[in-house]
């Protein structure tokens, strides 16, 4: 597993989709201090698209790489995010599936 | 839009869909609000969906519809580190009329299934979502959505809007999920020419196979990973209980990645190309998650309604179940001409009656079961690798002796009383 995490790019993974990205994000943090206080940054890592990144004390949310499952909204520890699906017509496209 | 419908879908997946089609067979104005710019667009699965449920809609939709491969071979195997024990299935009766289940693109399948349901009447309105239920008189009336003017009106709302179902939980159906109600799938498409797929899972042209992965293709964890046929793509993936990635920190690309290069998988898919990548909640908390089905103007089907067997990896059947049972049960409220609560609950009994409440009903403490105890998948399926190892390498040891080292490997650190007990009450959850 060790050898593996450093090859893998999730950007190679998510630049495979098409995404509609929208102009607003539809996720929102709620409150950046929760996440400053929040030890282990979970959604840093469970995130399967790597939507969210710790950086310069703040969650930064990556949301046009979003695959809209959901997972955050679920197991944010201080239940933190405001999670809405895009507007119509916006964010990913799957073609396959 | 200030027109009247007999019934409302939000979600154009296989289970709301079924509702549209059959409602729309008897007569009913109908109208599908889809979020995605065609439906399918955001719509995730494995892979495979039941002959007989589809055909439950729409008789001999396979000679039409676009299917990837009848699945011919079905299998389970128990992964090790660098080993594999396998079991399954291949049956030529299922390469015949009327098959028994096929792979299918969502992509592709649902815009088919849409399109079905259009030439014999629904309204199909993609790009749109619907923010939320209006609520007049305790009774949903209709829906808001996210368009200008965007407030449409039903006699019934069905929500059809999948696993991540807020409209469910704004009206208080269910509280949100906990993360041991969910699994979290990722998945990706892998293109490979199909008579290399033929060759290297030993299928006649066209045939499919499935192979269901326990072990160490979820590091240990609650889930499974798989992989699909295709036409000329290999759908590989994995999914465990939320729970689960949170606790251990997995990140779940990081997984999938693991999963590819494991020495046992790498050869089936080597050559391939990645071309999308995908993630989903699938909801697994069973029969006891199952949230309020019915309220006065409203009823909850598929996902949303957490219609999944996960032992078996259903629930694309149970969608379609749903939707056609929810469909019944408004073509009936409408002859009595009332769509209250206790008008619809004959949805509930439909339910209930059906092979969905009694298969989640049977399953309902195997996920419990195997997550309260880690050894079932850390213990037990390494184990039994290590033993099939034991008794197939010809080393001059007795048979004997290796009986008994391999009950040394079964139990290791336990009484044979508790292991006994420990592997009789998973098959007594799972059988």
């Amino acid at each position: 597993m060790e050898d593996i995490k450093k090859k893998v790019n999730i950007d190679d993974k998510l630049f495979l989709n098409t995404y509609n990205a929208d102009t607003i994000s539809h996720l929102i943090i709620k409150d950046q201090d929760i996440c400053a206080k929040c030890k282990e940054k979970p959604c840093t890592e469970f995130c399967p698209a790597r939507v969210y990144e710790f950086k310069d004390d703040k969650i930064t949310v990556g949301f046009e790489g979003c695959l809209e499952c959901g997972a955050c909204r679920i197991a944010c520890p201080n239940n933190n995010i405001d999670w809405n699906y895009p507007r119509g017509g916006f964010g990913i496209q799957f073609r396959l599936a | 839009m200030s027109e009247k419908f007999d019934a409302i879908i939000v979600g154009a997946g296989v289970a709301g869909l079924s509702a549209a089609y059959i409602m729309s067979k008897a007569g009913l104005k109908v109208i599908v609000i889809e979020k995605g710019q065609h439906p399918g667009s955001k719509n995730v699965m494995g892979g495979v969906i039941y002959r007989h449920m589809m055909e439950e809609i729409i008789p001999d939709f396979w000679k039409d519809a676009p299917i990837e491969r009848p699945i011919v071979e079905q299998n389970l195997w128990i992964l090790g580190k660098e080993s594999v024990v396998k079991t399954g299935y291949k049956g030529m009766e299922w390469s015949k009329v009327p098959y028994n289940n096929f792979t299918v693109f969502r992509g592709k399948f649902d815009q088919w299934f849409a399109k079905k349901c259009i030439e014999i009447g629904t309204i199909i309105v993609n790009e749109t979502v619907v923010k939320e239920c209006i609520v007049e008189n305790d009774k949903v009336v209709g829906v808001r959505t996210d368009r200008p003017d965007g407030d449409i009106f039903a006699d019934v709302v069905v929500l059809a809007d999948g696993v991540n179902s807020l409209l469910g939980k704004s009206l208080g159906f269910h509280k949100e999920w906990r993360k041991d109600q969910v699994a979290l799938a990722i998945m990706e498409e892998l293109k490979l020419p199909s008579q290399k797929i033929e060759e290297r899972f030993n299928l006649e042209k066209g045939m499919g196979a499935t192979i269901e992965i326990f072990g160490d293709g979820t590091l240990g964890m609650i889930g499974t990973a798989f992989i699909y046929t295709n036409k000329d793509h290999l759908s590989i993936g994995c999914g465990a209980l939320l729970s689960q990635m949170y606790e251990k920190h997995i990140k779940p690309y990081e997984l999938l990645e693991y999963i590819k290069n494991h020495p046992i998988i790498k050869p089936l898919i080597e050559g391939s190309e990645p071309c999308e990548y995908y993630a989903h909640l699938i909801p697994e908390g069973g029969y006891k998650s199952i949230p309020k089905l019915v309220a006065n103007g409203v009823i909850v089907i598929g996902d949303a309604a957490q219609f999944v067997n996960g032992i078996h990896r259903e629930g694309s059947n149970m969608g379609m179940t749903s939707g056609r049972f929810a469909a019944e049960t408004i073509i009936r409220a409408k002859g009595i001409g009332e769509f209250t609560e206790h008008t619809l609950s004959h949805y509930q009994d439909l339910i209930n009656k059906s092979y969905i409440t009694k298969d989640l009903e049977k399953y309902k403490n195997a996920s419990s079961t195997l997550e309260n105890n880690g050894a079932y998948f850390n213990h037990y399926m390494p184990a039994i690798n290590k033993s099939v190892s034991e008794m197939l390498t010809v080393d001059g040891v007795s048979k004997s002796d290796k009986q008994k080292m391999i009950t040394k490997h079964m139990t290791k650190g336990r009484s044979k009383l508790t292991a006994a007990l420990e592997i009789f009450k998973m098959i007594k959850e799972v059988k």
